[in-house]
């Protein structure tokens, strides 16, 4: 950790993000009740009034407020795909690499087929056919993220099968299963878990997107959405859409840069050692 | 050995692999058996195979021809779950236990491992088997909740014995198992697989390149060269007068024994 904050990509990634969670566990106690209720007149600009600092949009909703609620929607959302995405790929990657012959080829062709189809256009086929809700989103960017984790953990898996603590477990009469799941898959992780930054971060963008075409959950407030609410009035108010924008591009800068800072903290300490 | 039907007989055992265009023989019609509470070297210069007839003999890889029977039962025919229960009497120590048992495992977990899988004691009387084990290996019972790494190069070796012991096998391939050892606490390990020979009724298969630690340990020893058998016999015998040129160089190449040898001709 001390190590981290000497990187000051790492530092300003892990300060982005502190805020980010910040906004998101007070979005609640801050703005209580329903952030798409009503509070003022339309399309008031900010820093006009006290109460309402960034303004409202078309209908007269406070964005600051919406701002703070679309914080949980996209954290959320991110770190549910990137968890979801990192568990079902390595332990797919683990099986292939851990039971080579058929399996691993059936399994790798399915994740070929995956990784040919663009991760947006999958995504927003997925919700179009299932219709939108949190979960659904989540289940859509997972479905095009996996197939990264589970080539990473193949290869981790092809070379960690070889060593002796395997050969150790199966000498115990251990099932295959179990050796490749409980043994060989912990093992496999770090490189893994690397990815991570890199998916959270396109989860966030794909989930704002979706939100953008309409595809995201309605009953959310999402930063995707709020852009999407103000593009019709871009000319006239163009804070509305500018303000999520943002958000949204500091976001993701903040994610991946703290990923580069951990993934660059880790290494060097390794090289130390 | 004539005297009792041997435990473990193996015949015309054979193993090729192919590797960038070439063939390379790793074993080529290996025969050998061994006597319940019997020790058999594997001995040779490193590249002669003896590793690749231990894990063929253990089945971590699959020979090409050639028979295995164990405790009377062709050992290559078992599959699945009939072979996993079947390992519980043919157990492996390996040279590097730090290696050979998973880095993130505490002793306990280790020793757990093949109590729980062969179901043998249970579950609520597990702990006090793990203590008993390690006592039986010289340990203390509270090294138990240790990570590996937390421990001695020694006494991770004793975990090792301790966890292969734990089935109560018949059979113990020792790979190697005391060569990365200094040399006091190598011969603290040997007296106690002596010990638990002699107590447990347990045959060792040891593969060793050390001739000096193979005929202080071993009953009779096999060397091996390029895959093959060169040589066979009791160990003090083949290795106080080596016959194959292999074995006069493998021989020559021990400091201590080939001056006992000068001083005797």
């Amino acid at each position: 950790m001390r190590r981290l904050v000497q990187i000051p990509e790492a530092l300003v990634g892990l300060g982005i993000l502190a805020v980010l969670v910040v906004m998101a566990l007070a979005a609640p106690m801050l703005f209580p009740g329903d952030p798409l209720a009503i509070k003022g007149a339309p399309l008031l600009p900010p820093f006009q009034e006290w109460s309402l600092p960034l303004g409202t949009d078309r209908l007269g909703r406070d964005v600051l407020a919406e701002l703070f609620h679309g914080a949980r929607t996209s954290l959320a959302v991110g770190l549910a795909a990137a968890a979801a995405a990192i568990a079902v790929g390595a332990v797919i990657g683990t099986l292939a690499g851990f039971a080579g012959g058929i399996l691993d080829e059936t399994l790798m062709r399915i994740t070929d087929a995956f990784q040919t189809v663009p991760s947006f256009l999958l995504a927003l086929a997925f919700v179009s056919v299932v219709g939108p809700s949190l979960t659904v989103v989540v289940i859509a960017i997972a479905l095009s993220a996996w197939t990264g984790p589970a080539r990473v953990a193949r290869a981790e898996v092809l070379s960690i099968r070889e060593r002796d603590f395997v050969a150790g477990a199966r000498v115990i009469g251990m099932h295959p299963l179990e050796i490749a799941l409980r043994e060989v898959l912990p093992n496999a992780l770090p490189p893994v878990l690397a990815l991570s930054s890199v998916i959270v971060a396109s989860a966030i963008l794909i989930e704002a997107a979706l939100s953008f075409l309409g595809l995201g959950d309605p009953n959310r407030v999402t930063w995707g959405g709020m852009i999407a609410e103000g593009r019709t009035v871009l000319r006239s108010a163009p804070f509305l859409s500018i303000v999520p924008g943002i958000a949204l591009v500091l976001t993701v800068l903040g994610v991946y840069l703290a990923g580069e800072g951990v993934v660059e903290g880790t290494a060097v300490r390794k090289g130390l050692s | 050995m004539a005297m009792s039907e041997p435990l473990l007989a193996v015949s015309g055992l054979t193993k090729r692999f192919h590797r960038s265009g070439t063939i390379v023989t790793a074993a080529e019609d290996i025969s050998l058996s061994i006597s319940p509470a019997e020790t058999l070297a594997l001995a040779g210069p490193s590249g002669s195979g003896k590793s690749t007839i231990a894990r063929l003999i253990l089945r971590l890889i699959e020979p090409d021809a050639g028979r295995v029977d164990f405790g009377g039962e062709n050992f290559l025919a078992l599959r699945g779950s009939a072979l996993r229960a079947r390992r519980a009497r043919l157990q492996m120590v390996f040279q590097d236990p730090l290696a050979a048992l998973n880095p993130r495992a505490t002793v306990a977990r280790v020793l757990d491992d093949p109590l729980r899988i062969h179901a043998l004691v249970s579950r609520s009387e597990r702990p006090s088997r793990i203590a008993a084990l390690l006592q039986r290996v010289g340990l203390s019972s509270d090294l138990a909740d240790r990570y590996l790494h937390e421990i001695s190069g020694g006494q991770r070796q004793r975990v090792a014995i301790a966890r292969a012991i734990a089935t109560k096998p018949s059979l113990i391939v020792l790979d190697e198992a005391v060569s990365a050892l200094d040399v006091s606490v190598r011969s603290q390990i040997l007296e106690l697989l002596l010990d638990l020979q002699r107590t447990e009724r347990i045959a060792y298969l040891f593969v060793s390149h050390d001739l000096g630690v193979v005929r202080a340990f071993a009953h009779r020893v096999v060397l091996l060269e390029g895959g093959r058998i060169t040589e066979q016999g009791d160990a003090r015998a083949v290795i106080d007068n080596p016959q194959s040129a292999i074995g006069k160089a493998l021989v020559a190449a021990v400091p201590r024994l080939t001056t006992t040898i000068q001083e005797r001709s």
